[in-house]
């Protein structure tokens, strides 16, 4: 292909991918009447009058804040509990290690919607509403399967004389896992961690089921139910959009490499 | 040494897996034979009853048409785009890095956040598209554009995640297979057909299984952007249930169309998992 062809092809594609948040962060520098006039396509008098409205008139401090508290424990027990369980996987001497697999890789294609009902039900049993408890749980279960997946595939990659030569001078099980093993996995570790992140960040339904208060509320479902008195209120959700959006671009461009290996680890594997 | 130890590791994990997947399964199972209205604390065992009525249910027949009409429809625009981007991007170029983390992003904005972009876009007064396009569409407010509005949404969200896979599946592919079939002269729409497809084929079977899995289950893309309307045209079966569930609160009925969709994903991931093992040996 020629170069010329080629470089257009790529504008192309990276106006495809970029072109709906651009527009979405036009608008947020949008008020009023300018909102509903085309053209012109850029404001007249760019404001950030919706940027401070959103964090004044909403209460989307307390909303990002939450979701920060959700998405960290949640990668935060993920990962303790899918490393344990994929050391084991990939370093010990368990039996049925198929079956185990299998059982893990089938609970990822549970679809939430079949889940829902039982787990507010017993959500509601236990008090936990409206709670971050009750969000951390959920997310925590529906991440491990992929952690555990994606963790006991570096595991492995690790060679077993490591792993043993640790054990004959002396660690315990539990000692060479987190001295030898943990370390020499870091950029694993680090992959499972955003993928998780991200899934806690931007989930939705069960948010939306179990929590109904501002207390417990987190990014997605405030901004799905973003209210408007007289129409909606476009300027700020654009601005909400933009501002949530932010440290999941830092994450892509930072961590890109990671990110994909940790993607095609998780699907090549399974 | 004795196992005992070793199985501590996993049982934390283990534990937690079963308590809020397992469980809840076998109980949505249980539910699904109930006629239960939560509100009235109602509760009523009738058996096969409302697996009766979701036969005849036009509501429910309607979302089953809706479900598949968009997951077959955005799984295949999102294979071939992807397809074709991977292709695309698969050379070396200066700015490759920036480029696939650009391609990432949509796949990285919640999804929520992109149904609210894409409801703006699709605005039908001051709505960007139809300016662009100089046209007038009522793209969610007409029965016949609203599910295709959503399948456009879906594919610029998820393309990503199929170009990256199927990129990583192209890097596998040896570079010498190219070149000596570029030595005989062949053209590159014959090495694309020939050559680089087939030995993509377990790859994009693996693609086809996740994305088919995920469109199937679609929830927050639709609920979002249009609530399941006009007149149910773009109601799915999640959204059904969801709505079954949380606004008649029907835990009976709302439980059997989750189990259908429980059962619906695991006869689709048997099928795909045949088709990939009868592909690898």
């Amino acid at each position: 292909m020629r170069r010329f062809t080629f470089y257009i092809l790529l504008f192309v594609v990276a106006f495809y991918c970029l072109g709906p948040l651009l527009w979405q962060f036009i608008t947020s520098l949008k008020l009023g009447a300018e909102l509903t006039r085309l053209p012109p396509i850029l404001p007249d008098a760019p404001t950030v009058e919706n940027y401070i409205s959103i964090f004044k008139a909403y209460p989307f401090l307390r909303v990002i804040i939450n979701s920060f508290v959700v998405a960290v424990s949640t990668t935060v027990l993920s990962l303790v509990l899918g490393s344990l369980a994929a050391f084991a996987l990939a370093k010990l001497d368990v039996g049925r290690k198929g079956l185990i697999l299998a059982f893990v890789l089938s609970a990822s294609m549970f679809p939430p919607i079949a889940t829902v009902s039982p787990l507010y039900i017993i959500i509601t049993a236990l008090e936990l509403r409206n709670t971050l408890t009750a969000l951390i749980i959920t997310y925590t279960t529906f991440s491990l399967p992929l952690t555990i997946w994606v963790l006991t595939s570096f595991f492995r990659k690790i060679p077993n004389e490591i792993y043993l030569a640790a054990r004959v001078d002396g660690c315990t099980v539990f000692q060479s896992f987190y001295k030898i093993i943990l370390p020499l996995s870091a950029p694993g570790l680090f992959a499972t961690a955003i993928l998780v992140f991200i899934f806690s960040w931007n989930e939705f339904l069960f948010a939306l089921t179990f929590t109904a208060t501002i207390k417990s509320r987190t990014i997605p479902v405030e901004i799905a139910l973003f209210p408007g008195i007289h129409e909606v209120p476009w300027g700020d959700i654009a601005a909400a959009s933009v501002v949530v959006t932010i440290p999941l671009i830092i994450l892509v461009f930072a961590l890109q490499r990671r990110i994909i290996e940790g993607l095609t680890v998780g699907a090549v594997k399974g | 040494m004795s196992r005992r130890p070793h199985v501590l590791f996993l049982a934390p994990a283990m534990a937690v897996l079963a308590a809020v997947t397992i469980y809840p399964i076998i109980y949505v199972l249980w539910l699904s034979l109930h006629r239960r209205l939560l509100i009235f604390n109602i509760s009523k065992f009738t058996g096969l009853d409302n697996y009766g009525f979701l036969l005849r249910d036009d509501r429910f027949w309607n979302a089953f048409y809706n479900t598949a009409y968009f997951t077959v429809l955005s799984v295949s625009l999102e294979l071939v785009l992807g397809i074709a981007i991977a292709v695309l991007l698969d050379r070396a170029f200066k700015g490759k890095g920036t480029m696939r983390s650009i391609v990432l992003i949509p796949w990285a904005i919640p999804t929520v956040v992109s149904a609210k972009m894409w409801e703006w876009m699709y605005n039908s007064d001051f709505g960007i598209l139809n300016y662009l396009l100089g046209a007038n569409i009522n793209w969610l407010g007409s029965p016949i554009w609203a599910i295709n509005a959503a399948v456009f949404m879906d594919v610029w969200k998820t393309t990503p995640f199929v170009a990256l896979l199927v990129m990583a599946g192209l890097e596998i592919i040896p570079r010498d297979l190219y070149n000596s079939a570029k030595v005989d002269g062949a053209s590159r729409w014959y090495i694309f057909t020939r050559i680089t497809l087939p030995l993509l084929k377990p790859v994009i079977l693996i693609v086809l299984i996740f994305r088919t899995l995920d469109a199937f289950r679609v929830f927050d893309a639709i609920y979002v952007l249009t609530g399941g309307g006009p007149a149910n045209t773009t109601e799915t079966l999640s959204i059904y249930a969801y709505n079954m569930l949380f606004q008649t609160l029907q835990f009976g009925y709302g439980s059997t169309i989750s189990v259908t969709v429980f059962f619906c994903v695991g006869i689709i991931t048997i099928l795909y998992v045949r088709l990939l093992r009868r592909e690898i040996e």
